[in-house]
């Protein structure tokens, strides 16, 4: 099947690739790879980003990641374990009372410890850096659309939830507003006291507004019976709570343990039997999305990264982290480079989103 | 396609029924255009036909109400979602995808509609609304004109026989009204949809009417007609129908180019008159705006704006939906502090003021009046007003009675009326005696007496000294009440002059007595009135 005009990336993929991006940044503390991802990140959400909104989620997170640098060394200076090394500069140390033991204020500050913080708050930056490109490059609305249809009325609920966050922003400013063109103090506790009652009574208008127009247009339409939607619902749900359950004992503990197994196989058996069930609704989808050879390819380019780094730690798990004793200049293994670079794939073989496409043809007439 | 049989709703706890005893029908292929003052049922009315009342609002509904043979007895509104498209007023509201494509889709994918057929109509109705272009934007980048298209496809897409929609251009400027008002021609015209639409802005809609429907003050007196025999006792009447009923003209013309064609006989009765009065010479200056820019982030609001305000003018600040209307008041009032430039009230900068010293100096009465309204009663409001301005107990009550009489104590601000809700608003901004008075688009949702007695007050204000300010889309009201009108575009001051050389001499502003007399300078029918009553009597004098 060929790929039509306006078809954009399927958005699974671009969460896959950016997870994969994520897990391969967590396997590493070397600044050097981790620039080097985030430098793909970037690039790849540069070239192929639309214009939406939440284009902008990008820009946004890397802000986040700055902050959590900062916090991360900043706090490393400040209450951090006094790691041993060449001393920096030494802050005046407040001595604690025996109960509190492992906590420090103040001390000798060392290159190493500085550093070594600073290469753990870059690994969780490139890791939000990665989520922000998810959203860069497809929203969570387009993400929520591939839902399963037994699960669309939480797929729906959570849209509308994303989608009314902003709306109580604009609603606490006007009430805001309309305290201060009262005359009335708009800071401080008397200020925040009389906005919760407005702000909840508009978001209550809206939600009825917008309860009518679902109505109005046929949402809850639907040919199967109310009860048996129900048990599929319950059933999907609760299968993917077991999954959930099931699985984090199994990854715990190590080794799979037959109870945890038995909870993962039979969550698993509800969720699939509950989207069957489910599939044979009465609703349709527009343009649903594809997954077509673009979609596995972009998977690939993620999980390329990720065989990189993984294949760098066990020919050399020192290659992955920063070299602290003595401090010297991370080590760049071939294998690790390789998988990083195709991860810019991407940015080559997606489509260009149609918005980004008429610019560029701009740009050139 | 559309019938009521003896329809009566009521509402729980109201002591009046909302419609009673209403009848009528609507054939295929028609646009009925319902008209009523506030509050008098219009919304219940359409409500009625996708069943949204009763079903949804509660309350009691006697009578049938029948769309393409369905009684909406037996259906639920989802299930007329096929017959039935429903555009309510506040089109943000109602969204639920993110994207124009996805919004246009969503009846659909609901109704089951296969995927062929689908593109096929979201294309055709990209086409008919002309949204072609904004297919893959985000809705919350869109202007309000654009965002109330996509309401209107969105509820188009389904391919229902009837589209009801409640008061669409209200909140949108003259050019997009008009853009909106066509499509919903074109619907009627090309693909043969019945429509009905409520909606107080005659003058924008009558002429593409085949029925009218007016909802009478009296509870249950529903007439409906061809626009000429309602419009020719109406109440409730557009300019150019109120022109006709001054002049003499039958029968009613109901457009522009229908009324020029008696224009010439009327001008050339006007010419004996003195022409239209001049306007007051203004006071002293109140407050004054100097190279003021704003912007939202990069998008620039105000550029380098500069502007005086008098004394006992009343000035009008029009321009498109986003043209910096709203942002030039938010300064006036020091909601926003001003980035570059300056803005003073009586020598001081508003922003940099106590909230309840501001108060004094300078008023706003928000686009949402009711959202000024927080207490549970009417008297509690005007109590907290009074407390909020450290005026004498019961000056804030006795202002609102000035403006409008009759409402009791214990009524809650969300029962009030459009005009009434104004009312309490201005009552509260105006009890401090601000001598800079401003207004954001308050006409939305008033109907044509409501609109009159604001006019009036407006005036009333301007004569006390006041400096009253408005924001509007409102040609009608503009050219009613404003002595002066700045023109703001993108940001810029276009035009600032009095108001008769401003509203007569530009095509999108023009008010509709003014666009039938043009080129003579007439803004509105009172003048017209009056300059033909002063040439009877003279006409009467010598003999």
């Amino acid at each position: 099947m060929l790929r039509t005009r306006l078809q954009p990336l399927h958005p699974i993929a671009w969460w896959c690739w950016a997870g994969a991006l994520a897990v391969a940044a967590s396997r590493t503390t070397n600044p050097l790879l981790l620039g080097l991802l985030l430098a793909a990140v970037a690039w790849v959400v540069t070239t192929r980003r639309g214009n939406s909104p939440w284009a902008r989620s990008f820009a946004a997170l890397m802000r986040l990641g700055l902050i959590v640098i900062v916090i991360r060394v900043v706090v490393q200076v400040l209450f951090g374990d006094r790691v041993p090394g060449a001393t920096w500069f030494a802050l005046p140390s407040v001595p604690l009372p025996s109960w509190a033991a492992g906590v420090t204020i103040g001390g000798p500050v060392t290159a190493q410890a500085a550093v070594g913080a600073f290469c753990q708050g870059l690994q969780i930056a490139v890791i939000l850096a990665c989520f922000g490109a998810a959203n860069s490059l497809a929203s969570s609305f387009r993400l929520l659309r591939c839902v399963p249809a037994g699960l669309y009325e939480v797929a729906v609920a959570v849209t509308v939830a994303i989608s009314f966050t902003p709306q109580v922003v604009l609603s606490i400013a006007r009430v805001r507003d309309a305290r201060r063109l009262r005359g009335r103090a708009t800071s401080g506790l008397k200020g925040w006291r009389g906005l919760a009652v407005p702000v909840l009574d508009g978001a209550l208008e809206r939600s009825v507004a917008l309860a009518a127009s679902m109505d109005a247009r046929g949402f809850g339409r639907r040919s199967t019976s109310p009860r048996r939607r129900q048990a599929t619902a319950a059933a999907t749900l609760g299968g993917l709570v077991g999954l959930g359950i099931g699985l984090f004992e199994v990854l715990d503990s190590g080794s799979a343990s037959g109870l945890g197994l038995a909870v993962v196989l039979v969550g698993g058996a509800l969720v699939l039997g509950g989207l069957v069930a489910a599939s044979h609704g009465s609703r349709s989808r527009y343009r649903p999305d594809r997954w077509l050879v673009a979609e596995w390819l972009v998977v690939l380019a993620g999980l390329a990264a990720v065989a990189g780094v993984v294949a760098a730690g066990s020919n050399d798990p020192n290659a992955l982290v920063q070299p602290l004793y003595p401090l010297a200049l991370p080590a760049g293994p071939v294998v690790a480079l390789a998988g990083i670079l195709a991860a810019t794939v991407p940015s080559a073989i997606a489509p260009i989103p149609a918005p980004l496409r008429a610019k560029l043809r701009g740009a050139v007439a | 396609m559309i019938s009521f049989d003896r329809v009566t709703v009521n509402y729980p706890g109201a002591s009046a029924p909302a419609l009673a005893n209403v009848s009528l029908a609507i054939e295929e292929g028609h646009l009925a255009l319902v008209i009523g003052a506030t509050g008098s049922g219009k919304s219940t009315l359409l409500r009625c036909v996708n069943g949204l009342v009763p079903h949804f609002s509660g309350g009691r509904l006697n009578g049938t109400v029948t769309v393409d043979g369905r009684s909406t007895e037996q259906y639920r509104p989802r299930d007329l979602a096929d017959a039935v498209g429903y555009v309510g007023q506040d089109p943000d509201a109602t969204f639920v995808a993110d994207t124009v494509e996805d919004e246009l889709a969503y009846a659909m994918e609901n109704l089951g509609v296969d995927s062929a057929t689908m593109r096929r109509r979201v294309e055709d109705v990209l086409d008919t609304l002309n949204l072609h272009a904004l297919r893959q934007r985000a809705i919350s980048t869109l202007s309000g004109g654009q965002r109330q298209r996509v309401a209107i496809g969105a509820a188009f897409t389904a391919a229902p026989r009837a589209l009801v929609l409640d008061e669409p251009t209200s909140s949108l400027d003259p050019v997009s009204a008009e853009e909106v008002l066509a499509s919903l021609a074109r619907l009627v015209h090309d693909q043969g949809t019945t429509i009905l639409v409520a909606e107080h802005r005659l003058e924008r809609i009558v002429q593409f009417a085949d029925i009218v429907v007016e909802i009478g003050a009296v509870r249950g007196d529903v007439r409906s007609g061809s626009p000429a025999a309602i419009f020719a006792t109406a109440e409730l009447a557009p300019p150019v129908v109120r022109l006709a009923r001054v002049a003499g003209w039958s029968p009613v013309p109901l457009s522009v180019r229908d009324a020029r064609r008696h224009a010439p006989e009327l001008r050339h009765r006007l010419e004996a008159s003195k022409g239209p009065a001049t306007m007051a010479s203004r006071g002293d200056r109140v407050a004054n705006v100097k190279g003021l820019t704003a912007a939202y982030g990069p998008i620039p609001a105000l550029a380098d704006v500069t502007l005086d305000f008098h004394e006992g003018e009343v000035m009008a600040v029009m321009g498109r939906n986003g043209a910096g209307k709203s942002t030039l008041l938010h300064h006036l009032v020091g909601l926003r502090r001003a980035q570059r430039g300056s803005v003073e009230v009586l020598g001081r900068a508003p922003a940099s003021l106590a909230a309840s010293e501001a108060i004094r100096l300078v008023g706003l009465v928000p686009q949402d009046p009711g959202a000024l309204l927080c207490a549970e009663n009417v008297a509690t409001e005007c109590r907290d007003g009074d407390r909020d301005g450290k005026l004498a107990e019961g000056t804030t009550r006795a202002m609102l009675e000035s403006l409008v009489g009759g409402i009791s104590d214990d009524t809650h601000p969300k029962d009030l009326s459009e005009g009434q809700r104004l009312a309490l608003a201005l009552a509260i901004v105006l009890a401090p005696e601000p001598p800079l008075l401003l207004l954001d688009e308050p006409t939305r949702g008033l109907d044509y007496g409501a609109k009159e007695r604001l006019s009036r007050q407006l005036r009333q204000f301007a004569a006390r000294g006041h400096c009253v300010v408005v924001a509007t889309h409102d040609v009608e009201l503009v050219a009613e009440v404003a002595d002066r009108v700045v023109v703001l575009a993108d940001g810029e001051v276009i035009t600032d002059g009095p108001v008769r050389s401003v509203v007569c001499h530009s095509a999108g502003l023009a008010s509709q007595v003014a666009r039938i007399l043009a080129p003579a300078e007439w803004l509105t029918v009172e003048e017209v009135a009056t300059a033909l009553l002063e040439t009877q009597s003279e006409d009467r004098t010598p003999s």
